[in-house]
């Protein structure tokens, strides 16, 4: 009885880490890595995992019958502190620094774990890297300012509609469109030179940069169901900013 | 001059794309480095007559090298310090031209542009691809060396 106790821990910190690297945005192998390690490490003779986007599927041998349990993931957000945190746990656990009460106590506070930065912080550097990336991309000074605000303003509405309706593609599409129309009224009104480099800049935030790296990385590990979906998840978010632009462009 | 804004404005468009992924706060000032690194070599070659793919492969090459060596170094994970630097890289402008004149109905063109922008997506992943396969062959040669 004890022992089966014990088994049913290792799995439970094992899947409680899997689940914040995969929600923070982790790459697949890496969570399937940092699980299999912090199992490893835990005297586990035999783990597998099987991690997609969408859940995780873990199971652990032992001298009695195979025990396998299933994590759903739902929602995905970016937060690489969380990943890295997450990170230095697994590396105290194979180091031997914790037992498994105090890893999944540390694992469960940085679960609770704020994000680091507030929102306004967050919309603050969005509108200076929209400014940012005007310049690299040959634009003029005088379109500093409104790429930041549009910029800014876009990444705002994105971030917004995504609270309200839960479906990504529409938040952004959304959140193209609002920024179409502001770099269009700054053009319009004088206080922007080129349209195009403005609408260029401000949709940099947007761009789906995690999501394609991960993918990529995915993929070249073998994880070829992760790989697809991440990068069919990319696509979809392009083809949302893009048609986002075109709708605003075809009506001018 | 032309050189210093890129470097400067690269740098800070970087390690701002770190606090949008919220990254570690100590790991901005990385991210913005190889973010630099890999905007201005990308710009030193498209200057010097270089192709936008080469370019970019070159440059996606040596982010992901550097990342490499900061994930080591630091012991945090790579995704990191590439995404920051990987992100300049994206050909949203190319996408951009390529959809006006989706929108315009010029298809020749929308065409042409929209394959080169496919082509340095492709690149980004080439380089890497390619620093991973110097990655583990390193790896590999050190395991060798110590048996």
């Amino acid at each position: 009885m004890e022992k089966k106790q014990v088994v049913y821990d290792i799995m439970e910190v094992c899947l409680l880490a899997g689940k914040i690297m995969l929600q923070s945005g982790a790459e697949t192998y890496r969570v399937e890595d940092t699980m299999e390690r912090i199992a490893r490490a835990f005297g586990v003779r035999e783990a597998h995992c099987f991690v997609t986007p969408t859940g995780i599927i873990f199971s652990i041998e032992s001298t009695e019958p195979t025990k396998t349990k299933l994590v759903r993931i739902t929602e995905r957000t970016t937060d690489l502190h969380k990943v890295a945190l997450v990170n230095g746990v697994s590396r105290r656990i194979t180091n031997g620094e914790l037992d498994i009460e105090n890893a999944f106590r540390a694992l469960t506070e940085v679960e609770e774990s704020q994000l680091t930065y507030s929102t306004t912080i967050q919309i603050l550097a969005a509108a200076i890297a929209s400014g940012c990336f005007l310049i690299m991309f040959n634009g003029s000074w005088i379109d500093f300012l409104p790429a930041c605000i549009t910029g800014g303003i876009g990444f705002t509405s994105v971030m917004y509609f995504h609270r309200v309706v839960p479906i990504k593609f529409f938040s952004e599409f959304i959140g193209s469109i609002i920024i179409g129309i502001l770099s269009f009224l700054f053009v319009h009104m004088g206080i922007g030179v080129e349209l195009d480099k403005i609408i260029i800049g401000s949709v940099m935030p947007l761009v789906p940069g995690l999501l394609l790296t991960n993918a990529v990385r995915d993929l070249m590990a073998g994880h070829l169901v992760s790989g697809i979906s991440k990068g069919a998840e990319a696509l979809l978010t392009a083809f949302a900013i893009g048609s986002g632009i075109a709708v605003v462009l075809s009506f001018l | 001059m032309y050189i210093f804004q890129h470097l400067l404005l690269s740098f800070l468009a970087a390690a701002a794309f770190g606090i949008i992924f919220n990254a570690p706060k100590t790991s901005l000032i990385q991210s913005g480095f190889v973010g630099m690194l890999g905007w201005i070599i990308y710009i030193l070659f498209t200057m010097n007559g270089a192709d936008a793919v080469n370019a970019t492969l070159i440059a996606s090459f040596v982010i992901a090298v550097a990342s490499q060596v900061f994930a080591k170094l630091y012991r945090t994970p790579i995704i990191i310090f590439i995404v920051a630097g990987i992100i300049p890289l994206v050909p949203g402008g190319m996408a951009y031209d390529a959809m006006r004149n989706f929108v315009e109905n010029d298809y020749n063109i929308a065409l042409a542009l929209a394959a080169k922008a496919f082509l340095i997506s492709g690149a980004i992943a080439m380089g890497i691809v390619f620093s991973e396969v110097i990655n583990q062959l390193i790896r590999k040669t050190a395991i060798i060396k110590k048996n």
